[in-house]
């Protein structure tokens, strides 16, 4: 590997990288905000009710252990949500990230000091005041630790989307290993890791930020 | 028809043949018979060791827990035929350790129940003053905090602060001076006893701290293992003869000085 090719590889085709950069964080974008209004709703519904939890943590957990080239084959076949494309890559994202935010919604939301909500019954603040006001803002940290973990693994897994032809920075890896091409296997890996890098950063600095000591 | 307390209404609180055990397999009883009447404006203490059942008996009196057999009359009315929402607006609950909202500012937790009542925000702010001062903490230092910026004493003063915030006319109170330190606690004490005269609510005080019993109580009920074993005025309290109360009344005793 040579760092001056690969420089110039690189200035060469930035307007294609950057696009497909794009392109990757569109696709990260949309499942992530999927992923979000599937995985805390649940999560806030699952603290009540122990056989749906079981079930939804489970399920959730079986699709993480599904390797992604495997689950983005799976899909394929399936009417409606598979297929070749973007859509397809989607789904398969929004189940990845599932997990993660689905499981710290729920022991946010669980993990709060018990005093806290035997006063906040004791007030007189009916289930869904307990919910919004008190263990919803209490656990709004973990959430979003939740939510960070998840980014970080869809910007890595969609890497992999480009392989049933999603686009993204997958495509330059792809293409990269077939034509045995370092320059372009790190046209893509080098984007994909900046932009988990900052995903991790900017996510980290809210979380802080929303901390309840 | 109004279903909320009245501070109207007599503030009777009357226990008719109680009983609770846990709902499971063991089905264990946890109050077992206890019948009690607690008159408008009188100070209960429920004394007794921990695991005796007090706390249990104050959450069913706000109806969060429910008896098992015999009824609880809040202002002659069964806990079970209350809106448990209206019922526990007019309770005021402090606890040990506060139980303040991490995420609320002191103003912001003393004026919650006032808030879920939807009284307008200056009349929020001119009680949150009132009752910041009533429990001698200055507002203009401290309701901006959050309960993390205050010492264990400050925290109690809040957690009575906002039971007493929706003007309740009954006061539940477990413990609420038990996790602070022996000085502090007999300066909360001394300030309570004297708000509680003041105050002419009917309240249910739970410790297991004789001397506090003998400070602040109108009557004690001395509890054991779920069952009421004494109820008497404080003198008269110290006079009985029940090994129950001998063992309560034999911690008093002890010499200053005096090494084991
Ligand atoms: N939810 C519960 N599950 C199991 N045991 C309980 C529960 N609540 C209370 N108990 C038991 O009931 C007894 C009385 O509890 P409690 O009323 O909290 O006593 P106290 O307040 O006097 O310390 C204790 O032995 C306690 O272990
Ligand atoms: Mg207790």
């Amino acid at each position: 590997m040579n760092p001056q090719t690969t420089w110039s590889f690189f200035m060469d085709h930035r307007d294609e990288i950057l696009g497909a950069t794009l392109d990757h964080l569109t696709l990260v974008i949309i499942a992530m905000i999927i992923a979000i209004f599937i995985g805390v709703p649940l999560g806030m519904f699952i603290v009540q009710r122990p056989a749906l939890r079981t079930i939804a943590l489970g399920a959730a957990s079986i699709f993480q252990t599904i390797p992604s080239l495997a689950l983005f084959g799976f899909l394929i076949p399936i009417p409606f949500i598979g297929g070749i494309g973007k859509r397809t890559a989607i789904v398969a994202l929004v189940l990845y990230a599932l997990l993660p935010i689905l499981r710290n919604t729920y022991v946010g939301l669980t993990g709060i000091d018990p005093a806290v909500l035997e006063a906040a019954e004791a007030m007189g603040m009916t289930r869904a005041q307990i919910l919004f006001r008190v263990r919803f803002p209490l656990a709004l940290a973990v959430i979003l630790a939740g939510i960070r973990t998840a980014t970080i693994i869809t910007i890595g897994v969609a890497t992999i989307a480009a392989a049933i032809g999603a686009g993204g920075l997958g495509t330059f890896i792809f293409r990269g290993v077939a034509l045995v091409s370092d320059s372009l296997i790190l046209a893509g890996a080098i984007p994909s890791a900046v932009l988990a890098l900052l995903a991790d950063f900017l996510l980290g600095l809210l979380e802080r930020r929303l901390k309840v000591s | 028809m109004n279903t909320k307390i009245s501070p109207a209404a007599t503030n009777r609180i009357e226990f008719r043949d109680v009983s609770f055990h846990i709902n499971d397999i063991l089905k264990r009883l946890i109050v077992s018979q206890v019948s009690l009447e607690i008159p408008h404006g009188e100070t209960l203490v429920l004394l007794g060791r921990s695991g005796s059942g007090k706390t249990t008996l104050l959450k069913l009196i706000n109806g969060m827990l429910l008896p098992t057999k015999g009824e609880i009359l809040v202002q002659d009315r069964p806990t079970t035929s209350w809106d448990p929402i209206r019922l526990r607006r007019g309770i005021g609950y402090v606890i040990q350790e506060a139980g303040l909202f991490p995420h609320f500012t002191v103003a912001e937790n003393v004026g919650l129940v006032p808030s879920l009542e939807s009284w307008d925000a200056a009349r929020i702010a001119g009680r949150v003053d009132e009752m910041l001062h009533l429990v001698g903490l200055d507002p203009r230092e401290f309701a901006h905090r959050h309960p993390r910026e205050l010492s264990g004493g400050q925290r109690q003063r809040v957690g009575v602060a906002r039971a007493l915030a929706a003007d309740p006319p009954i006061l539940l109170m477990d413990e609420p001076f038990g996790a602070l330190d022996p000085v502090t606690r007999a300066e909360l004490q001394r300030e309570f006893s004297a708000l509680v005269h003041r105050l002419g609510k009917t309240i249910v005080f739970v410790t297991h701290d004789l001397r506090e019993a003998l400070l602040l109580a109108s009557r004690i009920v001395l509890l054991e293992a779920g069952h009421i074993v004494a109820s008497a005025a404080p003198q008269e309290f110290l006079r009985l003869e029940h090994p129950e109360v001998r063992a309560f009344t034999s911690s008093l005793t002890v010499m200053p000085g005096a090494s084991a």
